[in-house]
């Protein structure tokens, strides 16, 4: 342990790192010059394909731009969010405690742990079709996948991230005498805090996928009805609109969940020294 | 009536099927009298630490009881303070509700809470780290964080399991002295585990070897009350007389077993 040899000194790492530190290009310069020389790359190639088979930027833009003005975009995107916000928060409020309880209690573990790590490994976009049946073609069924394909990665992690907690942080509880919820909401909770937070972002992932398959296999409508409809249609740069308004949402949502972690655990970007999530 | 009483200890690990497969301590049994410092020594497996976590009642001894101030312990309580190997504070929080965290568990609300939170914290030199989280603090100052975090709930015993082990050699002394003036404050009966032979003799009234799960031997150490003056004690015949018996107690094992 380096810091151990100033006894009162008390060096933080970002100390050390400010006297050798040169100006240097900020990361989110680079990301903006990637994205953008991408895009001109494609705009490039996608002019002088065929309009039937691919696309190109500004055509998009445009589909946007007239999708946009005549109302369908912002109407299939309330229809696809409304499920993709009430699957995805029943799977947090349910994840995360019985990621909990399995990481804590062997008789959770024993008993259930294999269930979640069945629906962790099973491509449940298998069980559409029964969904189908059972919850019908409407919001339900919509939400229902939502939660199915969230649910699993956050209580999958959550548990792990009980499992990773130092059992020397637990006996801290233990020797001053703790009552066991408060070793689990005082020291168990914000230990595992990292993981859910891994958890939730890449439920964000699956509950995207949840939401587009969904749209696909029950009634085409929504953003991903949008998608089928175009793609019927031969209007190749109209069902790109969703897919990059999807795409987007996707990673601010994904950048939010970051930002969240910042806020609830501040410590945890201070120790690993990560200004940027 | 001893302080503390460490009886006839025995602890046996086991499978989950309760098949016994190791015997880590083979009835250990002593007394610590009040405001005596203890040095619990000796080779890696030879069960110091068990012992000292059974008094602690992180773990249960298989038989044999604790005893402190005359009443029988088991599990966790608050008449018992623990120093733990490396620290263990909690990182979410900043140093003076670490060392309140004890003190919270007890029940102590606002404002004793920051009150005492504070003298402790005043009592280990961090003062002026009262707002800093742990990474913040180097490896001697979580250390004084952990000891204050001890102290704060007032115990009768005060256990600490190699506290510095992992400190370097200069913080270690330091941290010897800051200790012995903290004893000198409070009186407290301390315990601690160590595998360093100068740090027990330094700061042990009795010295007590640990071999194979069993007492081997107890050195008491007579360089007198007032340790402040290190140098001095460093010198001491005392002191080089007791290391050397130690060191011997030490060392016969390893002959025995080679």
């Amino acid at each position: 342990m380096s810091t151990a040899t100033q006894p009162d000194g008390a060096l933080s790492s970002g100390q050390a790192e400010t006297v050798n530190r040169r100006w240097s290009v900020p990361n989110w310069m680079i990301t903006t010059i990637s994205v953008v020389i991408a895009l001109l790359i494609w705009e490039y190639f996608g002019r002088h394909a065929n309009p039937l088979l691919a696309t190109y930027p500004t055509a998009i833009l445009v589909a946007a731009g007239n999708m946009f003005s005549d109302g369908r975009l912002l109407s299939a995107l309330l229809q696809s969010s409304q499920p993709f916000v009430a699957g995805y928060i029943a799977a947090v409020v349910l994840g995360i405690p019985a990621g909990l309880l399995l990481g804590r209690y062997r008789l959770f573990e024993a008993g259930f742990g294999i269930y979640v790590t069945a629906g962790y490994a099973t491509p449940l976009i298998a069980l559409v079709p029964l969904m189908i049946l059972w919850f019908g073609l409407g919001f339900a069924v919509k939400a229902v996948i939502v939660f199915l394909l969230s649910f699993f990665p956050i209580c999958l992690n959550t548990w792990f991230g009980v499992k990773a907690v130092p059992k020397t942080l637990i006996e801290v509880g233990t020797a001053f005498c703790a009552p066991q919820s408060q070793i689990m909401r005082g020291i168990i909770l914000p230990a595992t805090i990292p993981y859910i937070m891994a958890g939730l972002r890449l439920g964000i992932g699956k509950a995207v996928i949840g939401i587009v398959i969904a749209e696909f296999q029950t009634a085409i409508s929504g953003l991903g009805g949008i998608i089928i409809t175009s793609a019927n249609a031969f209007r190749t740069a109209e069902m790109f609109v969703p897919i990059v308004l999807i795409m987007v949402i996707a990673v601010v949502l994904t950048e939010l969940v970051g930002s969240l972690e910042r806020i609830v655990a501040p410590w945890q970007s201070e120790i690993t020294g990560q200004d940027s999530a | 009536m001893a302080h503390l009483e460490v009886q006839n200890i025995v602890k046996t690990f086991s499978t989950r099927s309760g098949v016994a497969f190791a015997r880590a301590l083979d009835g250990v049994s002593f007394d610590v009298e009040k405001g005596e410092i203890i040095a619990l020594i000796g080779p890696s497996g030879c069960g110091k630490t068990t012992c000292l976590r059974i008094i602690m009642g992180l773990e249960t001894a298989s038989s044999g009881q604790v005893r402190v101030a005359g009443r029988a312990v088991s599990g966790c309580g608050y008449d018992r303070g623990m120093v733990f190997q490396h620290a263990e504070l909690l990182p979410w929080r900043n140093t003076l509700s670490n060392v309140g965290y004890g003190l919270e568990m007890k029940g102590v609300r606002e404002p004793e809470l920051s009150k005492a939170s504070s003298h402790y914290l005043e009592l280990v030199g961090l003062g002026h780290a009262a707002r800093r989280r742990p990474h913040q603090l180097s490896g001697g100052m979580k250390q004084r964080a952990g000891i204050a975090r001890a102290l704060a709930i007032d115990p009768e015993v005060l256990l600490m399991d190699e506290p510095f082990g992992a400190l370097d050699s200069q913080t270690r002394e330091t941290l010897h002295g800051e200790l012995l003036s903290i004893h000198g404050k409070t009186g407290k009966t301390i315990i601690i585990v160590t595998h360093d032979l100068d740090e027990a003799v330094m700061l042990a009234d009795r010295v007590i070897v640990m071999q194979k799960g069993a007492v081997s031997e107890i050195v008491p150490i007579e360089i007198g009350r007032d340790r402040q003056d290190m140098r001095a004690v460093r010198t001491s015949a005392e002191y080089s007389k007791k290391r050397t018996l130690i060191w011997e107690a030490l060392h016969d094992h390893e002959t025995q077993a080679a």
